[in-house]
């Protein structure tokens, strides 16, 4: 075929491409500096949650009838007799130097607490959302394609009615659930405590339930709301087969939209560790800030209060580098 | 007199400039067309006049005054693009004009004025009690019309009013601008992208491009003499001008 | 809003979940009246007991009854999930429509903090809560409203947003009608519907969160009980008395379960979204049509009939059906036409006359909701009829161009443009990934985008509307093309783009003798551009003809001389009113007996309303369904240029 040359008309051709300048090192500023703002803002709520207690907190820690020697003391402990602001330095520059006070009732530095507490918790955590992910993603896409428009109404009330069920039953009523069954019932698996890795079984099968069914709901939704769209009609006008237009163009889309909201559950799930664990009774975070709000431990409320927060955050953060790295737009509009 | 001028009009959104220094004159009881690509600034011109836009730099006067943005009496109205997105769909279409009067009268007069309204641009006043989705995109278009002239308004700004409709309706809302401009005396801004329409209902034309006014004058010269390269490339470039070679 | 009513009561599961829901919302006010003293009822008999035929679900350690306690505690528990409810609502629709009250700038402020909270999962913030406020049930109360609040705030405030941006706000703001009014009248009962939904769907969450917060000891203390206080006890003994633990466990499950489904099966009977983030999932996906029983078997093939050597699209009786609430609906019935090589066609008609359908059936992508029959319907020598195969895809492939509307939409925005391109050579010109690349570029190239090598390397969103309708034009010349097939290609453009990407196409036709179909609503666009016209109303084609007739006037049927005349050009009459077309375009679900055109026809009579015109052939090959095909009407003399015998009827 030979070029086409066609008259220019148009001396005045429209901006084609806007001058982004870099923007990758745009984004990178823009969202670590949200990061950053984000983590000041929950430092000082954490900061500020003794402060908010109506009251005497020390005095409603130790009960009315406990001596006043006793109340200073203690105040003296935690620091709360000094000003404010100095406080809030110490608290500010605790977090730098690793001295995040002491539990009231382990009489152990918090940073101890936490580190020994910690592993139990990101192992489940992590371990879950694996499982969530590793079976809800490909699930929703095969329901997708399933039930694309003008397919599988069966099988899409199926899955729906499934699905729903499962993504509303709280996790802590599924560990319950479980416990009975295999711990009672049957006898064949620990209930409690994480001595052997079968221990962690139950556990991450109770959290994971949940996500994994919200996740396949979304990304479901997504594939045949994406599989509509002119692009894909677009790759089929291009006569690609059906495996190619279904994985190469529709699915990035899917996880894609899927991703915004994926981060949110992935959140959910670190929350949803502290009544598994309770459940279970896993030694780790979630059991602990229990344990400690009920004795009014406030230093360990407060840090893990913070290690869960940031654990948040960051999640937030990757969903949000996974996103620029899938979608390029979505860098923009960061920017 | 009440001439709606641009004076020096300048709309920034951020650091971008949409606007840029326009100076725009619609003389009282005339139409002015108001014609660009997407992108050219027309509609922001639009905002900006009626007050949903803030001005950077430079004066709207109406008859020599600022143009209020503030109280219910609102003597410069306008007409939007979409016409299924212009109505709330939870009012009745009576409930929509009335809403735009100005305060004042009893109950019966509102609802003498909104039947007025309605056949003033040719619509059953049963439609009064109607919701706009029972309504077509030509009728909404009307009942739109009949919200702005409800303000009783000098100027009435029309945003691409017909380029959403089918074009068997577009004719009949032109001919009803037509006839609205000839009958009450009002003057018109009238933005299109459409050369042949604006041509068709504005006795002045201006041409926008990139935020800026290249030229502007009466129709029948801009169309037969364009001055500005822009304006020749509007013209080469209006379909059926080669129909017969 | 009775029929979504309806709708929703229709669904098993919406009827089962609104069942589910006033059952427990009846216990919840019944229970504590009717059971409310067996269950503090103190039995020293049986202590801790398992399930007895006195006792259902057994006894707790002071000997009182499980199943009592659980009817009994659902009054604290409903009443609990509603309070924290309403204080999540009411705290969010504040923060959520503080954009619409405080203006933009202290708006933005309130967001962005939402905007932190919301990344927070509500047990978080429900654990600080707990702390500032205290163990115990008010707090706890406290803790869950304020925790749930953030995601509220998001879903008014994305709601608000939807609304504040459609053009009935501005034009309130423009009589100049106040913020609060505005907010009042015309934002929330907007917004009422969904949020009403979501909030149903909050208070099933409010009540599990509730259960959760007590089951970890820090919600209801004794001697007040909830489920989840309930559960906590249970689970204490649940070696013991299993049931005391299941029990409550089965009441969280089915409250909040009610709950939950109630709101997810409004929501999908109304069309309204719903809260993804939370324990609820996405719901109201468009509901697909139901396939009814229909009329059967493809529709018979005419014999072994191959077409004229150089036509390139043979079609015949060409309907394509969906199917509607009330029986089929049939955009497109019974087309009959051909194109040759090389030859231009334009297919012209308002929107809902089928035209759009028609592009996309003889290409072959309708999708599977419609229906496409056909007599003959071939491509290129291929019959679409048939089912696809891989040596059919690679010769549509290669010599079947399509270009769609949207330019901005039609491409996939997360791969580069270069790619996009050569995925048509990999796939079906057999090259490598390399040549595919350089081809794209020079393909690129050849549609007049500069710098194509840089140019390929880049997303869509980096092109302009006119530069991605011309990538799309280079990505059907991938392969060589015999047919183009360009649906509106120009409508989303500014004149001076469109101007450029007709001259485009009409470069390519001469270059290579390609052929083309090209729609559009724009008579003047169709006549300029193309050799013949076919006019669609209402699925049908009324009239075939030389482009050339279109301007002179030597159209016959009075559809096509009313659309050329309704369209104003650079030359139309400032004296006159333009001619218009009474009435409204026909919907395809009621297409009426006869002529469909018949109500709009200045011309119509009796017959016209009984029996459909067929589509008659002359000598010269124009074509036209119309019983007073070539007769004028008293309106036609306004339409014909010069004509002074004019005359205005309205």
């Amino acid at each position: 075929m030979s070029d086409i040359s066609v008259a220019v008309t148009g001396t005045l051709d429209p901006p084609g491409a806007r001058p982004w300048g870099r923007p990758w090192v745009r984004f990178g500023v823009r969202r670590s500096g949200r990061l950053l703002v984000s983590v000041y803002v929950l430092v000082t709520a954490s900061f500020a949650m003794i402060h908010l207690i109506p009251g005497d907190p020390v005095r409603g820690a130790l009960g009315p009838t406990a001596p006043a020697a006793l109340v200073e003391a203690r105040r003296h402990a935690l620091g709360l007799d000094a000003p404010l602001l100095t406080q809030y330095w110490r608290f500010v520059k605790g977090l730098f130097t690793g001295h995040l006070g002491t539990s009231l009732s382990a009489q152990l530095p918090v940073t101890d607490v936490v580190a020994q507490r910690l592993p139990t918790t990101l192992t489940l955590a992590v371990l879950a959302f694996a499982v969530a992910a590793a079976t809800g993603i490909p699930l929703g896409v095969a329901m997708g394609v399933l039930t694309r428009r003008g397919h599988g109404r069966r099988t899409e009330l199926a899955f729906t009615a499934t699905s729903v069920v499962m993504a509303i039953v709280p996790d802590f009523l599924i560990g319950v659930g479980l416990v009975y069954v295999f711990g009672v019932h049957l006898g064949w698996l620990p209930v409690a405590g994480n001595e052997t890795p079968s221990g962690y079984l139950l556990p991450v099968i109770s959290l994971a339930i949940g996500p994994g069914a919200i996740l396949a709901r979304i990304v479901r939704v997504e594939m045949v709301r994406v599989l509509e769209t002119d692009f894909v009609r677009t790759a089929r006008a291009k006569r690609l087969p059906a495996r190619t237009v279904h994985l190469g163009h529709a699915l990035p889309n899917a996880v894609t939209a899927a991703l915004t909201l994926g981060g949110l559950i992935l959140g959910a799930m670190v929350a949803g560790t502290v009544l598994v664990e309770n459940v279970f009774a896993l030694p780790g975070l979630g059991r602990t800030i229990v344990q400690s709000i009920l004795t009014k431990d406030y230093p360990v409320v407060q840090a893990i209060v913070l290690i869960y927060g940031i654990g948040v955050l960051l999640i937030n953060t990757a969903v949000d580098v996974a996103l620029a790295l899938l979608d390029p737009r979505s860098m923009i509009r960061e920017a | 007199m009440s001439d709606l001028r641009f004076e020096d009009v300048t709309v920034c959104y951020g650091r971008t400039t949409a606007v840029d220094g326009v100076s725009l004159t619609v003389p009282e009881g005339e139409v002015v067309g108001l014609v660009g690509e997407s992108g050219s600034g027309k509609s922001t011109l639009a905002r900006a006049a009626v007050g949903l836009v803030p001005v950077h730099r430079g004066a709207i006067t109406l008859g020599g005054r600022p143009v209020p943005a503030r109280g219910r009496r609102r003597p410069l109205q306008m007409v939007f693009q979409d016409p299924y997105s212009s109505l709330d769909p939870r009012m009745t279409v009576g409930d929509s004009i009335a809403e735009a009067m100005p305060p004042g009268g009893s109950r019966v007069e509102r609802r003498a004025e909104v039947r007025r309204l309605l056949e003033l641009v040719h619509l059953d006043p049963a439609h009064a009690r109607s919701h706009p989705v029972r309504l077509s995109g030509g009728q909404r278009q009307r009942v739109a019309l009949a919200r702005a002239l409800a303000g009783r308004p000098r100027v009435i700004i029309a945003d691409e009013i017909t380029s959403a409709l089918d074009v068997s309706i577009q004719g009949a809302v032109l001919n009803l601008v037509r006839e609205l401009q000839r009958d009450l005396g009002l003057s018109i801004l009238f933005i299109s992208h459409n050369l042949a329409v604006v041509r068709y209902v504005a006795s002045h034309v201006a041409v926008m491009y990139r935020g800026r006014i290249v030229e502007q004058g009466p129709t029948g010269r801009v169309l037969a003499e364009p001055g500005h390269e822009y304006t020749r490339e509007l013209l080469a470039a209006v379909p059926g001008r080669r129909s017969q070679p | 809003m009775d029929r979504r009513w309806l709708r929703v009561v229709r669904s098993p599961l919406g009827l089962g979940a609104g069942a589910l829901t006033v059952l427990v919302l009846g216990v919840a006010v019944l229970a504590p009246l009717l059971w409310g003293d067996r269950a503090d009822a103190v039995d020293t008999g049986t202590l801790t007991a398992g399930p007895s035929g006195k006792h259902w679900a057994g006894t707790d350690n002071l000997g009182r009854d499980i199943v009592f306690r659980v009817l009994a505690a659902s009054r604290l528990s409903v009443e609990l999930a509603l309070l924290a409810t309403a204080i999540a609502v009411l705290v969010g629709l504040l923060l959520g429509s503080a954009s619409c009250l405080l203006g933009r700038r202290t708006g933005r402020l309130v967001a962005a903090g939402v905007n932190v909270a919301v990344a927070f999962p509500g047990l978080l913030l429900a654990l600080f809560f707990a702390v500032v406020f205290g163990v115990g049930a008010k707090g706890a109360v406290l803790a869950i409203g304020l925790s749930g609040a953030p995601v509220f705030a998001r879903l008014t405030e994305t709601l608000v947003a939807g609304v504040a941006a459609m053009d009935f706000v501005a034009a309130a703001r423009v009589a100049g009608v106040g913020r609060v009014r505005i907010l009042l009248r015309h934002v929330l009962p907007n917004i009422a519907e969904p949020l009403a939904v979501n909030a149903t769907i909050g208070a099933g969450n409010a009540l599990l969160s509730f259960a959760g917060l007590s089951f970890l000891g820090l919600g209801v203390q004794s001697p007040a009980y909830d489920w989840g206080r309930l559960l906590f006890d249970g689970v204490g003994n649940l070696y013991v008395n299993p049931a005391a633990a299941l029990a409550p466990g089965a009441a969280i499950l089915l409250a909040g379960l009610a709950f939950n489904l109630f709101g997810e099966s409004v929501a999908k009977g109304f069309g309204v979204a719903v809260l993804a983030g939370g324990r609820a999932g996405v719901g109201a996906s468009p509901q697909p049509a139901a396939r009814a029983g229909h009329e059967a078997g493809p529709a018979p093939s005419d014999g072994a009939g191959t077409g004229v050597p150089d036509v390139v699209l043979d079609v015949r009786d060409l309907e394509v059906t969906f199917h509607g609430d009330r029986g089929p609906i049939r955009p497109v019935r019974g087309l009959t036409f051909a194109v040759r090589r090389g030859e231009a066609v334009g297919l012209v008609g308002e929107s809902g006359s089928g035209k759009s359908l028609t592009a996309l059936a003889v290409s072959g992508l309708v999708d599977d909701s419609g229906r496409v029959d056909a007599a003959r319907l071939e491509l290129l020598g291929s019959d679409l009829r048939t089912r696809d195969t891989p040596a059919r895809r690679r010769t549509l492939g290669t010599a079947l161009a399509m270009v769609f509307q949207d330019p901005m939409t039609s491409f996939n925005p997360t791969r580069r443009i270069g790619r996009q391109l050569a995925e048509v050579a990999t796939h079906h010109l057999g090259m490598g990934r390399r040549d595919a690349m350089a081809r794209a570029v020079d393909r690129l190239a050849s549609v007049r985008i500069q710098a194509a090598g840089r140019r390929a390397r880049q997303y869509p969103h980096e092109f302009s509307g006119g530069m991605r309708q011309r990538a799309m034009i280079g990505m059907g010349l991938m392969g060589t093309p015999a047919l183009i097939i360009a649906d509106e290609p120009t409508t989303a453009l500014d004149v001076t783009v469109q101007r450029q990407v007709l001259e485009l196409l009409a470069a390519i036709r001469e270059a290579d003798d390609v052929a083309l179909i090209l729609i559009s609503h724009d008579v003047t666009v169709v006549g300029e551009v193309c050799d013949r016209v076919l006019v669609m109303y209402a699925g049908r084609i009324v009239e075939d003809l030389p482009a050339s007739e279109l301007a002179t006037g030597a159209a016959r049927h009075p559809y096509t001389r009313a659309l050329v005349a309704a369209v104003p050009d650079m030359d139309t009459d400032l004296d006159r009113p333009l001619a218009t077309i009474p009435g409204r375009p026909v919907d395809p679900a009621e297409v009426p007996p006869g002529c469909a055109y018949a109500k709009r026809c200045p011309l119509a009579d009796a017959r016209c309303r009984a029996d459909d015109p067929p589509l008659v052939a002359d000598n010269s090959g124009r074509r036209v369904a119309c019983w007073h095909a070539g007769e004028l009407s008293p309106r036609d003399g306004v339409r014909l240029k010069g004509a002074e015998t004019a005359r205005e009827a309205r």
